[in-house]
């Protein structure tokens, strides 16, 4: 073995507490800089990219089975600028019975025998393909609520029907195109279509060109001229398809952003740190090397060596690790976004793998090459025990403090090493910062989850649709639901004793001026005042003709608050004044808000078919809901508890902020860990005397935790405004790109006493990070330590 | 026959596979006596020094001290044990840097939880008597070398032990505070301290102790009685 060599493994044998933090820190920044990476990489662009993965369709095109054929619809799947299409599928057109709290709405099922081929490749997620008749796969949107997806098991009753046939749902799968509510095998739409024939077929075309709406059309009419006039009924573009898209999947990129520079900062700082303290505590060394005749390259090549193994060592399992845990965490984002990301992109692997060690490498050589310049004398000089002189003015200070003594001796020492100080305070910081940071952006996210519940109890019309299907039959329901006697409803409810407010809901759609779909318009009865919903400005509706809305309403629609506009219901035209703007996430914010009386000039036999109620505090939900049900039953309405249901993004971002803030947080107490181990060993020789002069084990590990008291507490000082800053910038962001304005109880979440604990957080994590080598401390033989010199 | 204030029996204490660096070692001290251990360089004088101090504990044998089993304490333990019963004076003083003189005699009697006004008081008369009063708020380091060696002595005699231990307490001074060192051990066996003297000085041998302790390959040599040179 060359000198060289001989040096490099010595040094990595002899340090093992520092191999080993070098190795876990940089496997943890790795691992969580794979997360990061590959996250950010699957919130890019992430409709076009699954849009990509399933070979998307540019047109979705209808054709009506009576005007044309089969060979000339085929014909048209060659038409100038077509480089792929798919089809024709024959089609037809549904409309199950209500099932599993939907309302009852038709819906395109598609006949195709597999979900692959050229185009539109759909993405299974649960389930299986339709393998013979009476069974369905149903597309599903993830960004809906889990109780309106469709569900494996469930079964569709036809009652337009002849013989009122089943389907059952024997998978959900998802297009990105959204070329179908549902697919069947072809043989299905036969039987669904029959006796009459009708239906359709659809032909899914991929175009050479297709940026641009010009360029979809123009491929459409290339289309549309292959087939007889009139054959083409509908088509729809995917351009269109992408702006429905945006959505919430935008949420999780500031989100992301902010996690992942967090991460990449904390490791620069602690890996940073580590290197330095590493390469410092071996100055002695590398002094007695030059002295037997290393050149400072040497000593530096074998110092960067020596810090490269563990590093690379704690990089590759850094990537494995990262790759394990993005799996479980990519098929969730895979159902927000519909991608099919199966693992990490090797362009971050390798990113983060290249950066790591090229991290570790210029901070050792850095380090090292410092070192490796001073002359032999001087590095032989200088070493273990900080300069005499340094932080003296602190010992003073601390040893008037009314404390233990090895707690004052402990307080001062920070100040002895202020720019290794300085740098763990920084990853204190980052560590409580985090914390903070990941907490308050899940209570927000909570909050606005919380926000689409504004009841404790909710009453439904008919009986209960949901639970265990009938003794011998299929799960499902007879029929479509009929809105419950007001009258009856509301005296139940007002009767009940722990009734604290209710609210009639009654559903339509109306359209406005200059909006080009139909919105979702919700009238209210009752005698709640602003009915659960929050006020961003202006007031909640009082009389007949006043609406409120959310942001994305008044900038879709161009108004403000105190703006009059023209909403037409069942043709009749309602002149409605905007008197408020409100926290409503409800149909992307475009839901309008208003009094049943509205309303009653243009459907006036509109009737609440649902009631949301709160109730009096203390109120024992389960209780109430039994004894309103009974009354209910006379009224055709049943009552149940509302539940909040975690959107999948909320799990993502939740599942998500814990991992990387645990990871933050270990980095963080590594890195205390790594300043601990360094001061106790260049402090080795003053513990030999203290040992010496009584001090005992317990003394010692007091001394040692209070040496991090001050860099935690200072950390927590700055990490926790720094995380409340955060979750305001990150939190106003996401509200910025989903367009609304968000309530002050989404934003200013934290309590005083919370932040408190929040700057204590950096404490802990110190205190943490200084078991360990406060322990080796105490154990340490003071014979042993007062000859280590 | 009083009992010895030290007393060790059949001690030895082997290092790894080397030989041993006390081989059967006995020994007895009295209260009042200032002993001096003599012998060259690995002959176990500093051993045999960590062993009373509970510094180390003999690989057979037993040590006592006033009464303690010292080679049967714990870390705790025996850490309240010299802060109870010993002061340790160190060739290269072990004085911490970071203090003050008066911090660095005041942290024996503050470890053993004594309050801060009672300790300053102790550390200012100790540091008088010593001559070094004026050096109080003074750090080690601008001290000259018999002076640290002072404070040292001064921080070892804070708790007022029975014992008082020193490893080559002149061995990095030059001849004048050496000799300093040394006639202030006189002055305090001469107020009826016990002291335990390692040195290979034999003058300072014999000007400070009453009695010495011959070491050789970590046996007992000869144990003869010495007249201080006065």
């Amino acid at each position: 073995m060359s000198a060289l060599g001989g040096v490099v493994r010595s040094g990595v044998g002899r340090r093992r507490v520092q191999t080993v933090v070098i190795g876990l820190v940089v496997m943890i920044a790795v691992s969580a800089a794979v997360l990061g990476g590959s996250l950010m990489v699957a919130s890019r662009a992430p409709f076009d990219r699954a849009f990509a993965q399933q070979r998307g369709a540019h047109l979705t095109a209808q054709f009506d089975a009576t005007k044309t054929t089969v060979a000339q619809l085929s014909a048209s799947m060659h038409a100038t600028g077509v480089t792929a299409a798919a089809g024709p599928f024959p089609t037809a057109s549904i409309t199950p019975a209500a099932a599993r709290n939907r309302a009852t709405q038709s819906i395109t099922v598609v006949g195709r025998a597999d979900p692959g081929g050229p185009v539109d490749a759909v993405t299974p997620n649960e389930g299986r393909w339709v393998a013979g008749l009476g069974e369905i796969v149903l597309h599903t949107d993830s960004r809906l609520p889990k109780s309106l997806q469709p569900k494996v098991g469930d079964v569709l009753r036809l009652p337009d029907l002849a013989g009122s046939p089943t389907l059952t749902v024997v998978g959900v799968a998802r297009s990105v195109s959204e070329t179908a509510g549902g697919w069947v095998t072809p043989e299905q739409i036969t039987a669904l279509t029959a006796p009459a024939p009708g239906g359709g077929y659809q032909i899914l075309y991929r175009f050479a060109k297709s940026a641009t709406t010009a360029q979809v059309d123009a491929g459409r009419a290339a289309v549309e001229a292959d087939v007889p006039a009139g054959a083409l009924t509908g088509a729809r573009s995917w351009l269109t398809t992408r702006t429905n898209s945006a959505g919430n999947t935008v949420l999780l990129v500031p989100f992301l952003i902010a996690f992942g520079v967090l991460g990449v900062l904390m490791a620069i700082l602690i890996i940073g740190n580590v290197i330095t303290g590493a390469v410092s505590t071996g100055t002695h060394r590398i002094g007695i090397l030059k002295a037997l005749g290393f050149t400072p390259g040497q000593v530096v090549r074998a110092y960067m060596v020596q810090a490269l193994i563990p590093a690379a060592t704690g990089a590759a399992l850094g990537v494995v690790l990262g790759n394990v845990l993005i799996l479980p965490i990519l098929a969730q984002t895979n159902e927000v976004y519909g991608t099919a990301d199966s693992g990490v992109a090797p362009s971050v692997n390798i990113a983060v793998l290249a950066g790591a060690l090229l991290l570790v490498a210029l901070t050792a050589w850095a380090a090292a090459s410092r070192a490796g310049r001073l002359r032999t004398v001087d590095v032989l000089a200088v070493g273990r025990t900080p300069s005499p002189g340094r932080g003296q003015w602190a010992a003073r200070l601390a040893a008037r403090l009314p404390l233990p003594r090895p707690v004052t001796l402990g307080l001062a020492h920070p100040f002895a090493r202020t720019l290794r100080s300085a740098t763990i305070i920084a990853a204190i910081a980052f560590g409580a910062a985090a914390a903070t940071f990941a907490v308050g952006l899940g209570t927000s996210l909570t909050k606005v989850q919380a926000s689409e519940n504004n009841a404790d109890v909710v009453v439904q019309p008919g009986r209960p649709v949901n639970g265990p299907p009938p003794e011998g039959g299929p799960r499902g329901t007879s029929g479509p639901p009929q809105a419950p006697d007001p009258v009856a409803v509301a005296k139940a409810i007002t009767a009940q004793a722990g009734t604290s407010g209710y609210s009639g809901i009654a559903e339509t759609q109306v359209t406005a001026a200059g909006l080009p779909d139909a919105l979702d318009i919700l009238a209210l009865s009752g005698d709640n005042s602003s009915h659960g919903y929050e006020m961003i400005a202006g007031s909640w509706f009082g009389q007949p003709n006043e609406i409120v809305v959310a942001k994305p309403f008044l900038t879709a629609t161009q108004t403000e608050v105190g703006d009059t506009i023209v909403l037409v219901s069942n043709g009749t035209q309602l002149t409605v004044r905007i008197v408020g703007e409100v926290f409503n996430i409800q149909s992307r914010g475009m839901e309008i808000l208003t009094a049943a009386a509205t309303l009653t000039p243009a459907e006036p036999e509109l009737r609440a078919m649902t009631y949301d109620i709160t109730l009096k505090p203390g109120t024992d939900p389960v209780a109430y809901v039994e004894a309103l049900d009974t009354a209910l039953a006379s009224a055709g309405a049943t009552a149940r508890i509302a539940e909040d249901e975690a959107s999948e993004l909320l799990l993502v971002i939740n599942t998500l902020t814990t991992l990387l803030t645990l990871m933050l947080i270990t980095v963080a107490a590594l890195g205390v860990l790594n300043m601990v181990v360094l001061e106790t060993r260049e402090r080795v020789h003053d513990l030999g005397v203290h040992k010496a002069l009584g001090m005992t084990p317990r003394q010692t590990i007091a001394m040692v935790i209070a040496s991090v008291v001050v860099t935690g507490l200072i950390g927590g000082a700055i990490g926790a405004p720094v995380g409340v800053m955060l979750q305001r910038v990150i939190v106003g962001e996401m509200g910025r790109v989903t367009g609304f304005d968000l309530p002050a109880s989404v934003i200013n979440i934290y309590h005083p006493a919370e932040l408190v604990l929040f700057g204590l957080g950096g404490l802990l994590i110190a205190v943490l990070g200084a078991l360990l080598p406060a322990g080796w401390a105490a154990r340490t033989r003071t014979a042993t330590a007062l000859r280590t010199e | 026959m009083t009992v010895p204030l030290i007393e060790l029996t059949a001690v030895s204490r082997r290092y790894d596979e080397g030989p041993p660096a006390l081989d059967d070692v006995s020994l007895r001290i009295s209260a009042g006596e200032a002993v001096a251990i003599l012998g060259p360089s690995g002959s176990g004088k500093s051993t045999l020094l960590n062993l009373v101090a509970g510094l180390d504990r003999p690989s057979s044998g037993t040590v006592t001290v006033d009464g303690v089993r010292v080679d049967e304490l714990g870390e705790a333990r025996s850490a309240r044990y010299r802060r109870a019963k010993v002061g340790l004076v160190f060739q290269f003083f072990n004085l911490l840097d970071d203090l003050t003189v008066a911090d660095n005699v005041m942290l024996p009697a503050q470890l053993a939880g004594m309050a801060r006004g009672a300790a300053q008081r102790r550390a200012a008369e100790l540091l008088d008597a010593l001559g070094i009063g004026r050096h109080a708020t003074a750090y080690p380091g601008r001290l000259s070398g018999g002076e640290r060696q002072r404070v040292a002595v001064a921080r070892a005699l804070m708790n007022r032990p029975a014992l008082l231990l020193a490893d080559e307490p002149t061995g990095a001074l030059d001849t004048a505070s050496g000799e300093e060192v040394q006639q202030l051990l006189n002055d305090l066996h001469a107020d009826g301290q016990t002291i335990v003297l390692v040195t290979h000085d034999l003058a300072l041998a014999r000007s400070c102790a009453t009695r010495t302790v011959q070491l050789v390959d970590g046996r007992v040599a000869a144990d003869t009685a010495a007249e201080p040179v006065r």
